[in-house]
């Protein structure tokens, strides 16, 4: 697939955590939050696998904005997050 | 045998001598690798910041590629991970942060501070940036929104600052001096408060 700048995209609510060890490197705070995608910044290894010492397929990684007030229910509107997040961790939204 | 009880000088001296014995890192590339990791510090970064501020061209060279530009001034980017520059501009200021861990864009900034990788700065800055910031004596203007840049995979970010009013016609050096290392993370902005040297 892959994700054009302002592309619109959920991350997925998805809690690997609750199924056993593993090694994330999308924050909690966003899973199943809806962004707007900024830009694709090129493809890395996956982490998840990197950590554990597994053949690591590369995978595109995005910036991704998110409303900040929205996340947090707190905060000055027009704020924004900006999180780096692998494609195989959003969906279309 | 108890690792943390052994002297550490000896534990460092037979870890080289096994690096080097299975041909995994000689000691010239241990010594090349020191060399390279005491080069990072504010310092370069700032020297970043005062010639994106002189040159239009290396300005918008950085922003497209900070590694590249960082490597044009001598900094040894080799086995660092990719930079991002983030742009402030009089309607966006940018904050960094890893929430995760405290990935920090050690080439050109060098260690991060104590309250980088504190658990408060990371739980604030996504939560509460502006009153974070507050407690550096940053208060944004009217009309700037504020952009939480939470630093999770292969990128490594460092902001650059509006540069301050009243600077016009300084020195890259003198440009350089005002800028520190909380200016290049977004909790704190350059300020012009004494003329150059």
């Amino acid at each position: 697939m892959g994700f054009a700048p302002g592309a619109a995209v959920r991350v997925k609510n998805d809690w690997p955590e609750t199924r056993g060890p593993c090694h994330i490197r999308t924050p909690h705070y966003l899973r199943g939050r809806a962004g707007t995608v900024q830009r694709a910044l090129g493809a890395f290894p996956n982490p998840e696998d990197l950590a554990f010492a597994r053949p690591a397929p590369l995978r595109a990684l995005y910036h991704v904005r998110f409303d900040q007030p929205a996340v947090w229910q707190q905060g000055k509107p027009g704020d924004e997050l900006m999180v780096e997040i692998f494609e195989h961790w959003l969906e279309p939204a | 045998m108890n690792l943390l009880a052994l002297d550490d000088d000896r534990l460092l001296g037979a870890l080289r001598l096994l690096l080097a014995e299975k041909n995994l890192a000689s000691p010239a590339e241990v010594a090349e690798r020191l060399a390279i990791t005491e080069q990072g510090s504010p310092a370069q970064g700032a020297r970043m910041v005062a010639k994106a501020w002189t040159d239009p061209a290396f300005r918008a060279a950085m922003l497209e590629d900070g590694t590249r530009a960082a490597e044009s001034q001598g900094i040894v980017m080799r086995g660092a991970p990719p930079l991002g520059v983030l742009e402030n501009t009089p309607a966006l200021h940018h904050l960094v942060v890893c929430t995760l861990c405290s990935c920090y864009p050690r080439a050109v900034l060098g260690y991060p501070p104590f309250w980088y990788k504190s658990a408060g700065y990371r739980a604030r800055a996504v939560r509460d940036p502006r009153g974070l910031i507050a407690e550096w004596g940053t208060v944004l203007p009217e009309g700037v929104k504020i952009r939480v840049v939470d630093s999770t995979a292969d990128y490594r970010w460092m902001v650059l600052p509006l540069r301050p009013a009243g600077t016009e016609g300084w020195s890259e050096d003198a440009l350089a001096a005002l800028v520190h290392e909380g200016d290049m993370v977004g909790v704190t902005v350059p300020r012009a408060a004494a003329p150059a040297a």
